[in-house]
């Protein structure tokens, strides 16, 4: 294997490995071509195993001999590790800094990974558009599945089948990608039961300083609204942003050319802005000075609730344009693969009962986000401690994320799952044995033949042993909308990833486990009381015609 | 009554500053205690009812369109928005409510006119239901080495201390009232917490009139018994609460703080705690924080930041912990002071009990706590809490900083603490209400001359009987970390902004559903299954003796079965599992007709956004009487509403 090469010293004894908040462990620090494992060999202490592909960044210190190296992960925390002898020290840095850093796809770990669990339903094969088209085509006749990218051409980052209007021919859905950024035509996203009311997404037009136009676009949005309605279209960019625009090529709908429709301009920050906004919180939760002022004022310079918030509103805004003006809705910003996926996935959460189940949620990663063509190889290359060289990655997926936990928090009983959920999700895209994170978009899975050469990730978490730990206790279905408060002191900050490494959680989780106990224990006794009734219903027939004499 | 000019006015608007839609036209009434709005033509639930000792301050603002504005600020921090159409009525109401909301005499406050359905003998009891003589034997006093001392028995001593006062057996009368003379307003070392485990102390009193040079015999004498009460230890701590410079500052005036040279074996030791008027002006700062209207993030964090409150909560927290670590892990004696003893001595000394006592996180004891280090100990509470009108600079928000020290433990510590959140609320209501006597007067002496106990009640009893809505429904007492000593982090980050006492009554602020209540609802539910499981059990064995003997007992079986049929007759309420506990009622909701092709600005911003469900909801009174409906705001706003929020 070509991992050999790159582990210079497979093997060290006497590592200590220091983390904050367990017992220091003494052991063999070991290298694999995936893994660095310490382990103390002995039966009641924690082993070490940490994915390669989870490491963040490292940096190395000697004092004398005793070399440290301090390893940041991609799930924000840090560990240290105490390694006697310099040669060994510096030759198990740059091995780790080798093996976290390959570049081709091919060699990451889930194309070795095998599961040691059967795989009982293949989380490659449970989500298929077709299935989720036949949902909707027994709510509507007006949609349809178009094959026209069926060989990736039209639209590089979109999946090969789409829905979109049923009168719109693919010839003009060809036309319409032309005038969209990267192709990303305006497709259907999300189908509103209660009112027929939609929301559709797309790119950018590519309107330009001279203002092109492209009747087919116009057509083709046009043919989502009802005789006399008017729609929304919800751009993330500020007006300045998508003004300046223009001068790349890009820009935005022009009222002359879309009179029926109205253009709200919302303001989610791009990418690169993302990624510093990350960075800069995780150094405010990681700083140790223990100073009130310091900390707020970091929290606050690190603008991540502010992200927070500005991408939940305008989530909140979207949901209030389909179920309360009765309108239906276009989002998108420039590429249509960030903040536009953020806005569509929010505001059905919002709207959707079935997107706060297991399997809802699932199906709104895959069809949102996976499908849907977020780069997620490219937002998760690095996390939170990345020093180098950025290129595009940023925490577009984690704010995604923090905005249903701050859903989830003001609605505790309307989800069927847990933080543990997200939290899960958030780690597996970024490092992770299962394939469903890879590459960019369908295109590119195709090619690298994930489904063929990796394990999804619902294969595994769909596994009634693991969906156990992802229920929530406190869960009843709730078919209404839910419109979360979106005020600065409604908006927490998500601890359960952010502090996740810096506290204690034992209370908390002793608390958690209390609150299942107590709904654990209500049912026992439901279930209890309902079988004594009906055994004593029994026994009254039986006693009847000794009763009545 | 005759400071009441107008006590009607009519087609008065209530305004909800979230939105638009939700305001009501109504009945304004001013009586002798409450301010009154009845709502019109709406159903129930529509009066609000604001007791005037409640009120801190009424605003009259520029006229509008509709007519003269009138903010009536209330000491919970609930604001309330009235437009009055006439100016004279305005002006009128704005002159009676500005007296009545600023009694002058202790009179004139709710608590004196308060007059529910008891009996003398109730009153009574309501006042017999905390005995602090039972307390300190709780925790083990009198015992061989303290005992109570009766020199204070006519406040003769000391004015603001209890009549009863624990002392080390071996001190004589001559140390006491030595050391008495040598303490600002008399307040000698004396004991306020004890463990018997090890027989450590936390000792309380006023700063000493050191000056530069002075040193007193009888107060080194007091501080080596107390040191010597304590005999597995060889020194003891004295904690100044105050920053250094404050500390040294005041040694100019003749006071100052004990010089280690002088005292055998203590350790001296400053921890920076605030003073009452930058208390004051930083809660102002952020009362003004969480009263801003549809802040930006950044606004709202940095004027949190720049209001220092979340600083001044970690300071009192981090002094607690330093004592009862003292206490717990060292086993050393530590006597606290500031400069009176009775605000900042008071805050440190019960977050050290809280921390190092599981009685103090029971209901209870929470209670007893308050009544012993609080109130015995001559908080000034009407001082501190405004009751009168008087030295505005003599008001902060001492006792509030205590409750949230209480309520930020309870977010590290979900199991430890008997009761939730809403029990500190409660409290926080009636310290300042002024609707039973507990909390009124500055000391015990007052209260005994004002003789409070035959004129007012007790609010301790009244708390206790409506426990059920005051528990913690994931309090487990048993387990190994909620014993002894709590150990909490004091990182930045673990102190966070209290929303349900800041913004209480902001209502779209809160989660929609409440993890606490529906918790609460199946506890109860499973409460009344053990009971019935109980029965069927008794009925299924009755049946089968029945069976097994062949005996005929009439009249039980009747009794027994009738008993049965009639439970079964009754499946709706269990059949089907799992309990209907958090099913969602859909909030009304009012006609969505957003202005989205209007207002440009004001559609985009979902934060601004009228889209609002419900009715307002004012069942929440600010105290009212005993026979209205929840009275004294203790009900949680959100209970028994989901549906949309602000989007």
């Amino acid at each position: 294997m070509e991992f050999a090469e790159l582990i210079k010293t497979p093997r060290v004894d006497g590592v200590v490995l220091r983390r904050p908040f367990m017992p220091t462990v003494e052991g063999t620090l070991c290298l694999t071509g995936h893994h660095l494992i310490l382990s103390s060999r002995q039966d009641n202490t924690e082993e070490l195993w940490l994915l390669h592909a989870n490491i963040d960044s490292t940096e190395k210190r000697f004092v004398g001999s005793l070399g440290t190296i301090i390893v940041k992960c991609k799930d924000l925390r840090v560990i240290q590790l105490d390694i006697p002898g310099m040669e060994e020290c510096l030759n198990i840095a740059s091995s780790i800094e080798a093996l976290s850093t390959l570049d081709s796809v091919s060699l990451m770990y889930p194309f070795f990974y095998r599961p040691l669990f059967e795989v009982i339903e293949d989380g490659w094969q449970s989500f298929v558009p077709e299935e989720s088209f036949k949902d909707l085509e027994s709510m509507t006749d007006e949609w349809r599945l178009s094959e026209v990218n069926k060989d990736f051409s039209v639209c590089p980052s979109y999946p090969s089948l789409l829905t979109v209007p049923r009168d719109i021919d693919d010839e003009s859905l060809c036309k319409a990608a032309s005038f969209r950024h990267g192709g990303r035509f305006p497709v259907l996203s999300y189908y509103h039961k209660k009112n027929g009311m939609v929301i559709m997404r797309a790119a950018q037009p590519l309107t330009g300083t001279n203002g092109r136009r492209c009747k087919e676009d116009e057509k083709l949005i046009n043919a989502t609204l009802c005789a006399g309605k008017r729609g929304y279209i919800i751009d993330t960019r500020t007006i300045a942003v998508a003004q300046q625009a223009k001068a790349r090529g890009g820009g935005f709908e022009q009222e002359a050319n879309y009179p029926q429709w109205r253009r709200i301009h919302k303001a989610i920050e791009r990418s690169n802005v993302l990624q510093d906004s990350l960075i800069k919180l995780v150094e405010a939760c990681n700083d140790q000075s223990h100073s009130m002022d310091r900390w707020l004022s970091k929290l606050e310079a690190s603008n991540w609730q502010s992200n927070v918030k500005e991408i939940l509103t305008t989530a909140c805004l979207a949901a209030q344009c389909i179920d309360r003006e009765g309108a239906s809705v276009l989002v998108h910003g420039t590429e249509g693969t960030d903040s536009t996926l953020q806005v569509t996935s929010l505001a059905q959460i919002i709207l959707d009962p079935a997107c706060r189940t297991i399997r809802g949620f699932e199906v709104l990663i895959e069809r949102e986000w996976l499908q849907a063509g977020h780069p997620f190889q490219q937002r998760c290359a690095q996390s939170a401690y990345s020093n180098g060289k950025l290129r595009s990655e940023a925490p577009v997926f984690l704010l995604f994320l923090d905005c249903v936990w701050q859903i989830l928090r003001q609605f505790p009983c309307s989800f069927q799952f847990n933080e543990n959920l997200l939290i899960m999700l958030f780690e597996h895209a970024y490092a992770s044995q299962f394939g469903t994170f890879l590459g960019n978009c369908v295109a590119e899975r195709g090619k690298l033949q994930l489904s063929q050469k990796t394990v999804s990730l619902w294969s595994w978490v769909n596994r009634p042993q693991e969906l156990e730990r992802f229920l929530n206790p406190l869960y009843e279905p709730n078919n209404l909308v839910i419109w979360p408060s979106v005020a600065p002191q409604s908006l927490l900050l998500w601890e359960g990833v952010f502090l996740r490494w810096n506290r204690s959680t034992k209370c908390l989780d002793e608390a958690y486990q209390e609150m299942v106990h107590i709904i654990e224990y209500n049912k026992e006794l439901q279930n209890k009381v309902n079988s004594l009734r009906r055994q004593l219903a029994q026994l009254e027939t039986e006693d009847s015609p000794l009763q009545t004499p | 009554m005759e400071h009441i000019r107008m006590p009607k006015v009519e087609h008065v608007r209530l305004v909800d500053r979230s939105s638009s839609r939700r305001t009501q036209v109504g009945t304004l009434y001013l009586t002798a205690t409450h301010t009154i709005f009845v709502g019109k033509g709406s159903e129930d639930r529509n009066d609000l009812w604001v007791l005037h000792s409640l009120v801190c301050n009424v605003v009259k603002h520029k006229a509008s369109q509709s007519g003269y504005p009138l903010l009536i600020i209330c000491k919970n921090f609930q604001v309330i928005r009235f437009i009055i159409p006439q100016e004279s009525d305005c002006h009128d109401v704005y002159i009676s409510l500005s007296r009545l909301s600023r009694p002058e005499k202790y009179e004139e406050l709710y608590c004196f006119s308060f007059n529910p359905n008891v009996d003398k003998a109730e009153r009574e009891h309501s006042w017999d239901f905390l005995d602090l003589k039972a307390e300190y034997s709780r925790m083990g006093l009198p015992n061989k080495l303290w005992h109570v001392n009766p020199i204070n028995r006519e406040y003769r001593v000391c004015d603001t201390y209890p009549a009863d006062l624990f002392v080390p057996k071996s001190v004589t009368l001559p140390v006491i009232v030595g050391s008495s003379k040598f303490r600002s307003r008399g307040r000698f070392p004396t004991l306020s917490y004890y463990c018997k485990e090890n027989h450590a102390t936390i000792c309380r009193s006023s700063q000493p009139l050191s000056g530069f040079s002075a040193r007193c015999l009888e107060d080194e004498q007091m501080l080596q018994a107390i040191m010597k009460s304590n005999p597995g230890s060889r020194f003891m701590y004295v904690v100044d609460t105050r920053p250094k410079l404050n500390a040294m500052a005041n040694r100019a005036a003749g006071k100052g703080y004990e010089n280690e040279d002088n005292y055998c074996n203590i350790k001296f030791q400053f921890i920076g705690i605030e003073n009452i008027h930058v208390m004051r002006n930083s809660q102002q700062k952020l009362i003004e924080v969480s009263a801003l209207h549809s802040p930006s993030m950044g606004e709202f964090l940095t004027g949190l930041e720049n209001s220092d409150w979340l600083r001044h909560i970690k300071s009192i927290m981090e002094a607690g912990l330093f004592i009862s670590k003292a206490v717990a892990e060292e086993g050393v004696s530590v006597l606290v002071h500031c400069s009176d003893g009775w605000d900042r001595t008071a805050q440190v000394c019960s977050v050290a009990s809280v921390l190092l006592d599981p009685y103090y996180r029971t209901l209870k004891g929470l209670m007893v706590l308050i009544e012993k280090d609080w109130v015995s100990f001559g908080h000034m509470f009407s001082h501190r809490c405004g009751h009168l009108i008087g030295e505005a600079k003599e008001v902060s928000p001492v006792i509030d900083q205590f409750l949230e020290c209480v309520w930020q433990l309870m977010e590290q510590f979900p199991c430890a603490f008997e009761y939730n959140e809403k029990f500190l609320i409660s409290i926080h209501i009636h310290i300042y209400s002024c609707h039973y006597g507990n909390f009124i007067c500055n000391s015990q002496k007052e209260r005994k001359d004002l003789c409070i106990k035959e004129k007012a009640h007790s609010v301790w009893l009244h708390l206790w009987e409506k426990k059920l809505d005051f528990m913690n429904p994931l309090f487990k007492p048993d387990q190994s970390q909620n014993q002894g000593l709590l150990r909490p982090s004091t990182a930045p980050y673990c102190f966070k902004y209290w929303r349900r006492l800041y913004n209480r009554f902001d209502r779209e602020l809160h989660p929609r559903q409440s993890e606490l209540d529906c918790l609460m609802t199946v506890k109860e539910e499973t409460q009344k299954l053990e009971e019935e499981l109980a029965l069927y059990e008794q009925v299924k064995c009755q049946i089968f003796n029945f069976h097994l003997h062949k005996v005929f007992l009439f009249n039980f079986s009747d009794h027994v079965f009738s008993a049965y049929t009639s439970l079964a007759n009754t499946p709706q309420d269990y059949i089907g599992g799992a309990p209907n506990v958090f099913t969602l009622q859909q909030g009304e909701r009012e006609s969505a007709e957003l202005c989205l092709f209007g207002d440009q600005t004001k559609s985009s911003d979902a934060d601004n956004s009228d889209q609002e469900s419900g009715v307002a909801d004012f069942s929440s009174h600010s105290s009212g009487e005993e026979s209205l409906p929840s009275e004294d705001s203790v009900k949680d706003p959100d209970s028994d509403e989901t549906g949309p929020n602000r989007a």
